[in-house]
């Protein structure tokens, strides 16, 4: 089949990028070529900040190389400016007169930078600051002059300035406004931010309106007048006043444009055959200047261009952050409030802290932090989730990140951390380590850190520090997902809510069927997608779809958990921590039979037998007698107990036969992720039952029934739920909540994830005001166990014996 | 690889098992004068063989999950492209593959 033509214009990342997502879904469509202005391939053009202050180079900031183009097939046309585009001819055509003809065009031509209409702007000496060129001029400017004048106090201007005064210039910014960054910041954050920015050595002049730049002898540039009639020295002048859409070809080629190139929801331009991405465009009469928009933009894009023909570009919520060495700053959304909204304020002036939220209707609408932006993608996530806040407004101040209690010396600015210091404690990356992969290797997203260094990719604890590293280098470049459209991983662009819906509403009962129904981009998913689809087929349709082994993770197959030299490990179930001589004696027996070397207590009151060769399992089960533990499962994993009333001198309600209750109620349960419980007999409270998926402890008059608590990563107290007065009604409860989370919440979520996203007050409304819902709730989860056999026992018995025999030849 | 003796050995066609052995997407374990192999299956019923060790850790590959023409690691999920036993990047390392032919349904391993 003969290739269509796809001609880009324009040769910066937004195209680009949209030229990495078509070849990933479609590599054999098109016959590519690419115009580019400049004389260079494509670069990380949000690194300039550091080649100019001397921490990079321009070949550390490629993001694709001439060798990717030629790799790729693509014809790549450095150094030729498009001047004409001939909608008749569907063919484009450069100042020297190279012309290629297209099927479909993709215009990319980003935006120029604003020139003040003063006198001198034109004279030797003046600069803007947008590309590679700039870049270098003012490297060469700062080591043959010393007075440079930054004018536009925004996001630009100060990144230039921070970068010459690195190179040893003395730099002064002028800015029209009252106060910098007036589009990111109230005047409170601007005050410090300029505080902390003379305090490095740089000067301010604010309120000044620049009338006119004069020369010297030679035709350079001298000073730098204003309207008042103040003159200050200037031997470079930086104009970094704001940006415009590069829309003259366009226009030229009689296409719409109004504030940028407009496009649709497809970013298509009026002229269907001609699409456009990136800085150039105006969407809904919005143009955007950040990064993260405009990949959102490349992806529709592609996809349309691929003839997939799914998927809009709604328009970004966009966040900005200064990358300024030492200077934690992030912005959002309305910031400076107004008629309907409230603010929440935190001003520490001697810490150098100070955050702000606006709050609308009880959601987040916009905010700035200044000093600790810590929390900055918390609320962020919860500003473009709008997400009710009122049941969090208490603490939403102290904020929650996505920081783990351990793991990083207590660490939570990552500002304040050494080059050195451990990052990520499980896989032992240090901030260098990160910075270095982000800068050199072009790494835009947390997933890209994680696939790139392994840091907060094992238990994420670190997943905070390490989004703060990122957005300390790329700005506002750095966007954290929006995460109720989150997709469920690379294979699909579907959310898992939008996955769990359509298993429900199409009744779809293998993972087959949800791969292509749902038109999954890989032919049998991945390792992150399989094991939730499985897990969402069970919840939905119990005893109707088939479990798949196959799409289990190993210890979920094995039944027991593999260990790092992969042998597995043995945890059998001992009923709310109650053992007895003959269950001791018989591990003891099977200890020596199989020659397990080691045998351990665990925190959840059993024994763990490791060591196991996996070919020995079905033995050493059936030699044990004893159930599942599922230690090894996202299950139902332990009741933790203390003694209660039955020997304890304290005790009031016997905690130990709650647990095992509970435990013989739940025991088989699957879930999103695992589960623990535990059961106390007083307020003392020594089962630790605060720190559980679900918690009940005894009072004298009944169980206080706690929910959504956690030990692990992030230690989290449970919350209460209610108080309840009989043994069955403990079990219920417990059964109706687990089944809640079983059946909406998101896999590998653990409850306190759950509850965070939905709320307490949704939990209660639906387990303690609705009875009849609490009641079939209950009904749907012992459905669910009923006739669920003992995995050991069908181990034992024979079953899945091929995951066990070793083949020999 | 073994001793020099072994190296010296030739390789041959060696029978393991036949291909219903093998679940789909999934894998056995196979031990030889080479060690542990992983024999893969997937949905395709394509066979594979590989060196039951990730070049990461050495963690055994026959225990993980299997998809399109890759498997991903039990221990750290890298994954290894199971034609040739590279790691998928951005992770960089390989694990020794072996060729495999199919006859009659069952499943010859040369080693």
């Amino acid at each position: 089949m003969k290739r269509m033509k796809l001609v880009m214009v324009g040769n910066g990342m937004a195209g680009v990028r949209t030229i990495e997502e078509l070849l990933k879904i479609a590599p054999d469509l098109y016959d590519i070529t690419v115009f580019g202005a400049e004389p260079h391939a494509n670069y990380n053009r949000i690194l300039l900040s550091p080649v100019l202050a001397g921490e990079m180079t321009l070949t550390d900031i490629m993001l694709n190389d001439v060798d990717w183009y030629r790799q790729n097939g693509i014809s790549l046309q450095l150094g030729k400016k498009i001047v004409k585009i001939d909608r008749g001819a569907r063919k484009v055509i450069a100042a020297d007169g190279t012309a290629a003809e297209y099927d479909r065009m993709l215009l990319a031509t980003g935006s120029n930078p604003f020139i003040l209409p003063i006198p001198g702007a034109k004279l030797e000496g003046v600069l803007t600051y947008r590309d590679i060129q700039d870049t270098n001029a003012m490297i060469d400017a700062a080591a043959r002059y010393r007075h440079a004048v930054v004018i536009g106090g925004g996001l630009l201007g100060l990144e230039a300035a921070n970068g010459l005064k690195a190179r040893g210039m003395n730099v002064t910014v002028v800015h029209l406004m009252e106060w910098l960054m007036e589009r990111q910041l109230d005047r409170t954050a601007a005050g410090m931010l300029q505080q902390s920015l003379e305090a490095k050595g740089l000067n301010f002049l604010l309120g000044k309106q620049t009338a006119e730049i004069t020369g010297g002898t030679g035709g350079r540039v001298k000073a730098v007048k204003f309207k008042d009639g103040e003159e200050i020295v200037a031997d470079l002048v930086v104009m970094a006043v704001g940006i415009r859409p590069n829309t003259e070809l366009a226009e030229a080629a009689g296409l719409h444009c109004s504030r940028g190139i407009a496009v649709s929801d497809t970013m298509q331009t009026f002229d269907p055959r001609i699409y456009a991405v990136g800085e150039c465009v105006a969407h809904r009469g919005v143009a955007y200047g950040l990064v993260a928009p405009l990949f959102d933009m490349a992806k529709v894009c592609a996809n349309h261009l691929a003839h997939f023909g799914i998927g809009r570009y709604e328009g970004s919520v966009t966040s900005t952050k200064l990358k300024v060495t030492g200077i934690d700053l992030f912005s959002a959304g309305d910031f400076n409030g107004g008629d309907g909204t409230e603010d929440i304020v935190l001003h520490d002036t001697a810490g150098g802290v100070y955050k702000k939220l606006v709050i609308r209707d009880n959601r987040i609408v916009g905010g700035v932090l200044y000093g600790d932006t810590v929390d900055s993608s918390w609320y962020l996530q919860l500003l473009r989730d709008k997400q009710d806040i009122h049941e969090i407004r208490d603490h939403l101040m102290f904020g929650q990140s996505h920081l783990g209690t351990s793991g990083h010396q207590g660490q939570n600015k990552a500002a304040a951390m050494s080059d050195e210091m451990e990052v990520c404690g499980c896989n032992g990356v240090c901030k260098s380590a990160i910075v270095k992969a982000i800068k050199e290797r072009g790494l835009f997203t947390l997933d890209d850190v994680r696939k790139h260094t392994k840091a907060s990719s094992s238990c994420g604890s670190c997943t905070g520090l390490v989004e703060q590293i990122l957005a300390s280098i790329i700005g506002g470049a750095y966007q954290p997902a929006e995460s109720k459209s989150k997709p469920i991983c690379g294979c699909t662009d579907h959310s898992h809510e939008e996955v769990r819906r359509t298993i429900r509403e199409q009744k779809l009962l293998t993972i087959p069927d949800v791969i292509g129904f749902m038109e999954w981009r890989t032919p049998n998913g991945c390792a992150s997608c399989r094991p939730a689809l499985n897990y969402y087929l069970l919840s939905t349709w119990p005893h109707e779809a088939m479990d798949d082994p196959q799409s289990r993770f190993i210890n979920e197959r094995a039944h027991a958990n593999i260990q790092k030299d992969g042998t597995y490990s043995v945890v059998p179930r001992m009923w709310g921590g109650t053992t007895s001589a003959v269950e001791l004696r018989r591990i003891a027996d099977v200890v020596d039979k199989y020659r397990i070397p080691t045998v351990k207590l665990t925190g959840g009151q059993r024994i763990d037998l490791l060591g196991v060769k996996k070919q020995d399992l079905p033995k050493v089960w059936r030699d044990l007698g004893m159930p599942s533990g599922h230690a090894y499962a996202k299950a139902l994993r332990t009741v933790k107990t203390c003694v209660g009333s039955e020997w304890c001198r304290f005790g009031v309600q016997d905690s130990t036969n709650m647990g095992i209750a509970l435990e013989r109620d739940l025991w088989r349960m699957y879930a999103p992720h695992k589960v623990k419980l535990a059961v106390s007999g007083c307020p003392r409270n020594c089962g630790e039952a605060t720190i559980k998926d679900v918690g009940v402890i005894g009072v004298d008059s009944g169980w206080e029934i706690y929910v959504a608590g956690n030990g692990g990563i992030k230690a989290e107290v449970a919350q209460f739920l209610c108080k309840v007065k009989t043994r069955e009604e403990v079990l219920e409860y417990a059964g109706a909540f687990l089944q809640l989370y079983r059946e909406q919440a998101r896999y590998l979520d653990r409850t306190v994830h759950y509850v965070a996203r939905v709320g307490l007050d949704y939990v209660k409304r639906r387990i303690v005001d609705d009875a009849t819902g609490r009641k079939a709730l209950y009904e749907r989860l012992q459905y669910a166990l009923s006739g669920e056999r003992d995995p050991w026992q069908e181990r034992a018995d024979g079953e899945a014996r091929h995951e066990f025999e070793i083949l020999e030849v | 690889m073994g001793t020099a003796a072994e190296v010296l050995q030739v390789d041959r066609w060696v029978k393991a098992c036949r291909i219903e052995d093998i679940p789909r997407l999934g894998a056995r374990v196979v031990k030889s004068r080479h060690g542990d192999i992983a024999v893969f299956r997937n949905a395709e019923d394509e066979v594979f063989a590989l060196a039951d060790r990730c070049p990461h850790k050495g963690g055994p590959l026959s225990q993980g999950i299997v998809f399109g023409r890759r498997v991903a690691c039990p221990l750290h999920n890298w994954a290894i492209q199971l034609e040739d036993g590279y790691a998928a990047a951005p992770d960089e390392g390989c694990t020794q593959h072996y060729a495999v032919k199919i006859e009659a349904g069952e499943v010859f391993l040369r080693i």
